[in-house]
């Protein structure tokens, strides 16, 4: 069966305030860098699955985004996803 | 008249919970494993504090696949009452029984201190004995206790009179000011401050003891 690769990016709504990205941010500027205008901190997780078409596979991933990696109250993710296979076109 | 006890790994205030209904107020209380689903002889169950699964991906995220929560789920849907605590409110709303989402406080801090907090409704059981305006103290000990929630769940919250404490100085930066929520029904209550720790006079006040026995009320 065909093995895919897929990188979800998850990061929260604009809307919701970053604690996390606004101490940061505070340390980079405590650091010297200068321009610095936006700081946010997300999750990147990396997955392999197998599946007989890329169709199922993103179904699937899409899936774990929504439901598992992701909430939806206040985060948003993104999806990209290849193929080993470089048969298939994804 | 039994109540039931949740206990995930990383659970780690069932015990205090326990302490509290069954030893300060004598109520036949039973933990109940993360993997069972038989909830049939409960009269209530809470979800007690703590950092279940380590708290991984997000607090209550994993928690929420358990398959003690399919069963609670139906419990909650035929009235039974479920109190979510600290985490549990946290899993609470993983699971969709109570809208909104707990996000890591304004100023990152871990907070675990005893809170003024104030009574916003007495529609349901849970603060019956108690005026709305009334100040009552409870312990908070969390990190990720900023409620959250969009502008049309906010106000169906408010529609429902469903937001039923607010902290006095907001600690966590949480929307509205808001500590603990209810459903529409009434019988599910969420909230961050612990009513476990605030049940004997020892430990410095007794005002969880009535938001505990609730959990028994008709």
């Amino acid at each position: 069966m065909p093995n895919f690769r897929a990188n979800i990016q998850v990061s929260l709504r604009p809307s919701v305030l970053d604690p996390a990205g606004e101490a940061t941010k505070s340390a980079a500027i405590k650091l010297g860098i200068r321009g610095l205008t936006k700081l946010r901190i997300g999750k990147s997780i990396d997955i392999e699955i197998e599946a007989s078409t890329k169709e199922e596979a993103k179904g699937q991933v899409e899936l774990l985004s929504d439901r598992l990696l992701a909430n939806p109250v206040i985060e948003d993710w993104t999806l990209e996803l290849f193929s080993d296979d470089l048969s298939i076109d994804v | 008249m039994t109540i039931g006890i949740v206990v995930f790994p990383g659970s780690n205030c069932d015990r205090d919970v326990q302490w509290a209904t069954e030893g300060c107020l004598g109520i036949p209380t039973r933990f109940l494993w993360h993997e069972s689903t038989d909830l049939s002889d409960l009269d209530a169950v809470v979800i007690p504090g703590g950092f279940s699964y380590g708290d991984y991906l997000r607090c209550g995220a994993i928690a929420r696949f358990a398959p003690i929560l399919s069963s609670l789920i139906d419990f909650v849907n035929s009235g039974g009452k479920v109190l979510g605590i600290c985490n549990g409110f946290q899993i609470l709303t993983e699971l969709g029984l109570l809208p909104g989402a707990l996000t890591r406080n304004q100023k990152l801090h871990f907070i675990c201190e005893n809170i003024p907090l104030i009574v916003s409704s007495t529609r349901t059981e849970w603060f019956e004995g108690v005026k709305c305006g009334d100040n009552i103290y409870l312990p908070i000990a969390h990190g990720e206790g900023r409620y959250q929630c969009n502008k049309d769940t906010l106000k169906k919250l408010q529609d429902d009179d469903s937001i039923a404490i607010r902290y006095k100085n907001n600690p966590n930066g949480s929307l509205n000011d808001i500590a603990g929520i209810t459903n529409k029904k009434g019988n599910v209550l969420g909230m961050m401050p612990h009513p476990e720790r605030a049940c004997d006079d020892v430990l410095g006040g007794l005002d969880g003891r009535s938001i505990l026995q609730a959990l028994l009320a008709k």
